[in-house]
């Protein structure tokens, strides 16, 4: 729901690192998403190609990176990857887990294209 | 053209999160006990803060900073009748609060007069979540009528809880709210989180979050 505002963030985030490398054009964009993270990746894409629009990242392609989220049972020390809601450990059925992975929400890297040098 | 790679590494709420921490610094400056309270619109997040004004005043004095994505003054205008200082934010529909919009409000609000302030957040259960803010507490206020599924749908806003409010308990002779579930749920998102039942409409229950509540703030000004 709130997609817009990290759409904003990442579009800001692109155009500062573009310009720091004098880039003509921005071509890919690169994210990293923890599983745990509530981001819809269509959503982004799709305010994306709105506020792009009349920048050097307009077109640029969006690539989501999902990264599985990770949990640390603190009774039995068993590790385990959540794949739908919150479950206790699948071995000994404790609720006292730690979150070790999951909650990643990072660019990674862009792909920018320069003008050649004269 | 030619083409290349940069690499950035950056968090994407990065600049929010750097607000937040200078959110942080000018609170703790202040000596001012800080708390985001977060709720789904109707859970109560409103009587809450208006009891708890009632439970501790006047031994300490609370501001109010009120996110609504309306234009509408209705819950500052309670708090202003209840005779504590408050401050409207509008997210201008936007469906959270962000670091940036309680800067801006920090700035209105006289802190240096205060022990407590409540950032009461826009009423949702997914996007506050997300967005730091600076403050020292992230408190939810849950109520019996959402249904006793909600730690299990909404995940990452239990996670991130220090504190629990359960609201309407004076309800649950009335709707199906299966407590020991209700628990479970929190339990193995939150383990321990600090809860308490409350009613805000009999009042029981309050006394002793506002005494938990006092105790905090007393600390801070240690």
């Amino acid at each position: 729901m709130h997609e817009l505002s990290v759409t904003e963030h990442v579009l800001e985030i692109a155009l500062r690192h573009a310009r720091q490398n004098d880039a003509a054009r921005v071509t890919d964009i690169y994210l990293t998403i923890g599983r745990l993270s509530s981001i819809v990746d269509e959503s982004i894409q799709f305010y994306w190609d709105i506020i792009s629009q009349e920048t050097i990242c307009k077109g640029a392609k969006l690539h989501f990176n999902r990264l599985p989220a990770k949990l640390l049972c603190l009774n039995c020390g068993v590790e385990f990857t959540l794949d739908h809601e919150a479950t206790p450990c699948p071995s000994c059925g404790s609720a006292q887990l730690k979150i070790l992975s999951g909650e990643e929400f990072y660019m990674d890297s862009i792909e920018i294209e320069k003008e050649p040098v004269a | 053209m030619t083409a290349r790679r940069v690499t950035v590494v950056e968090n994407i709420l990065n600049a929010n999160d750097q607000v937040a921490v200078l959110n942080r610094s000018r609170l703790d400056e202040a000596g001012v006990l800080s708390i985001n309270l977060m709720a789904s619109p109707g859970a109560g997040k409103t009587s809450f803060i208006l009891q708890t004004i009632r439970a501790l005043a006047p031994r300490l004095r609370i501001g109010v900073v009120e996110g609504d994505t309306a234009p509408v003054t209705i819950d500052a205008d309670k708090v202003i009748a209840a005779g504590m200082p408050a401050v409207q934010i509008n997210t201008g529909g936007d469906c959270h609060l962000d670091a940036v919009m309680l800067k801006n409000g920090l700035e209105q609000m006289p802190l240096d007069g205060l022990d407590l302030l409540i950032v009461e957040n826009v009423g949702n259960l997914v996007c506050p979540a997300a967005f730091k803010l600076g403050t020292h507490l992230n408190i939810l206020v849950a109520s019996i009528p959402e249904g006793d599924d909600k730690p299990y749908k909404y995940p990452a806003i239990y996670r991130g809880l220090d504190v629990l409010i359960i609201n309407k308990t004076d309800l649950l002779p009335y709707v199906p709210f299966n407590m020991s579930y209700f628990q479970q749920g929190v339990e193995l998102l939150n383990p321990g989180v600090v809860t308490f039942p409350v009613s805000c409409r009999t009042g029981e229950g309050i006394q002793a979050w506002a005494d938990w509540l006092l105790h905090k703030s007393e600390e801070m000004k240690k």
